[in-house]
């Protein structure tokens, strides 16, 4: 099936389209939208703008929609992304990364629905011990660049995440009840490599920002 | 065992409206064995000891094109738990219609009785374009729009219209323990 990956470049919408691929799906296009509003309620916005970058090296043209984040005003933009994608690329499907978030699932499966566009969310209700471990088998490479929570602090970003990570998030969620695939927004990440790139990006500059508890890290990726 | 039988056309629909269904039977031991409708046998139905129909996409209509694929429910007297287009099924093959009703996310419904476990108000998952009615049921369940949660009225045929495998677990383990 023709489909566009609704892509932010972090671990889970790069595993769904993933799976999309595994799945025999035809990725056409990613639609990628960044948010000027750093608390959206839909999008994942630190380093969106490194998508280019992602989608570069998986060969794939990429929609890009900006949006001003506005609760439910940002629907629009993300429809007006996927009819585009209809439009240019002739989709008949969009993939979200949606895992637990029920706001998330059902406002893109309402714009698909509207624009008679099949919806798939393969990462629904999974587990996050297995979709870390499914990451890790399938040799993705991923950084930190986002925290918000207390237990991880600034020292996180950059850091990628290996089983010792995983072992040291699942001591913080002990302790502070993280969780572990960040569906709080605990954290934001950024694939570096996967089996969809054609080659590894490397991180060549890094600016951090935030306070208190909220981290950011722009970074430049080659 | 259960029978959990998978109703999606398209095979990557499946982790998202199978998956998440063994999942919950895995955690809790719950031995399971996963079908597509159109791979079923008389083997299989008979040595199952409860039977669950998943659900799958809003698009996805085309288990109604194969509805005498379920033809075999009629005879049978071991528990079915429907969910979404498996009560869709269930309510059909016992002289029901589909009508119209549209519910996507997060909806309040009541039961009024006990209905595997729940009673009262609780907040469900829905994903759905169609429901259905039969006088063969008997409703437990309604939210604002439509019926969410039937029982035939003299089998252990149980049907909901929204997704229990997304918030509400329990209605499945409650189920599988019948």
């Amino acid at each position: 099936m023709k489909c566009a990956v609704l892509f932010s470049g972090g671990k889970d919408s790069t595993y769904a389209a993933y799976l999309a691929k595994k799945f025999d799906n035809d990725i056409t296009c990613l639609i990628s939208i960044i948010s000027e509003n750093p608390e959206s309620y839909m999008f994942h916005t630190p380093s969106i703008s490194k998508v280019k970058k992602q989608a570069k090296v998986m060969n794939l043209p990429i929609i890009v929609q900006k949006t001003k984040g506005i609760k439910e005003e940002e629907l629009k933009d993300l429809e007006h992304a996927i009819k585009k994608a209809k439009n240019e690329y002739n989709i008949e499907a969009v993939v979200t990364g949606a895992v637990e978030s029920a706001y998330q699932a059902s406002r893109v499966q309402k714009i698909c629905d509207n624009l008679n566009l099949e919806c798939f969310n393969p990462l629904w209700q999974k587990e996050p011990e297995e979709q870390w471990d499914d990451l890790l088998e399938n040799r993705f490479e991923i950084i930190i660049i986002g925290v918000a929570a207390e237990g991880m602090e600034k020292e996180f970003l950059g850091k990628k995440i290996d089983r010792q990570m995983i072992k040291k998030l699942k001591e913080i969620r002990s302790k502070y009840r993280i969780h572990l695939s960040f569906e709080g927004g605990e954290a934001e990440t950024f694939v570096l490599n996967c089996p969809l790139f054609s080659k590894e990006l490397v991180v060549q500059t890094s600016q951090i920002y935030g306070r208190g508890n909220s981290w950011k890290m722009e970074i430049d990726v080659k | 065992m259960i029978l959990l039988i998978k109703t999606p056309n398209n095979k990557f629909h499946d982790l998202e409206f199978v998956k998440p269904i063994e999942d919950i039977l895995k955690r809790d031991n719950i031995n399971f064995k996963s079908v597509h409708y159109t791979k079923l046998d008389k083997k299989i139905i008979n040595i199952a000891d409860k039977i669950i129909i998943s659900g799958t996409s809003l698009m996805d209509n085309n288990y109604l094109s194969h509805i005498n694929n379920f033809n075999w429910i009629k005879k049978i007297e071991k528990p079915i738990l429907g969910i979404c287009g498996g009560m869709h099924i269930l309510g059909l093959i016992f002289n029901g219609t589909l009508k119209k009703f549209q519910e996507i996310g997060l909806t309040e419904v009541i039961f009024k009785n006990d209905f595997l476990g729940f009673c009262g108000k609780y907040i469900v998952y829905e994903l759905h374009n169609l429901n259905v009615e039969s006088k063969e049921f008997k409703t437990f369940a309604m939210s604002n729009n439509c019926t969410q949660a039937i029982k035939h009225k003299k089998k252990s045929f149980y049907g909901v219209q929204f997704h229990p495998e997304v918030r509400n677990k329990n209605l499945i383990i409650n189920f599988a323990n019948l």
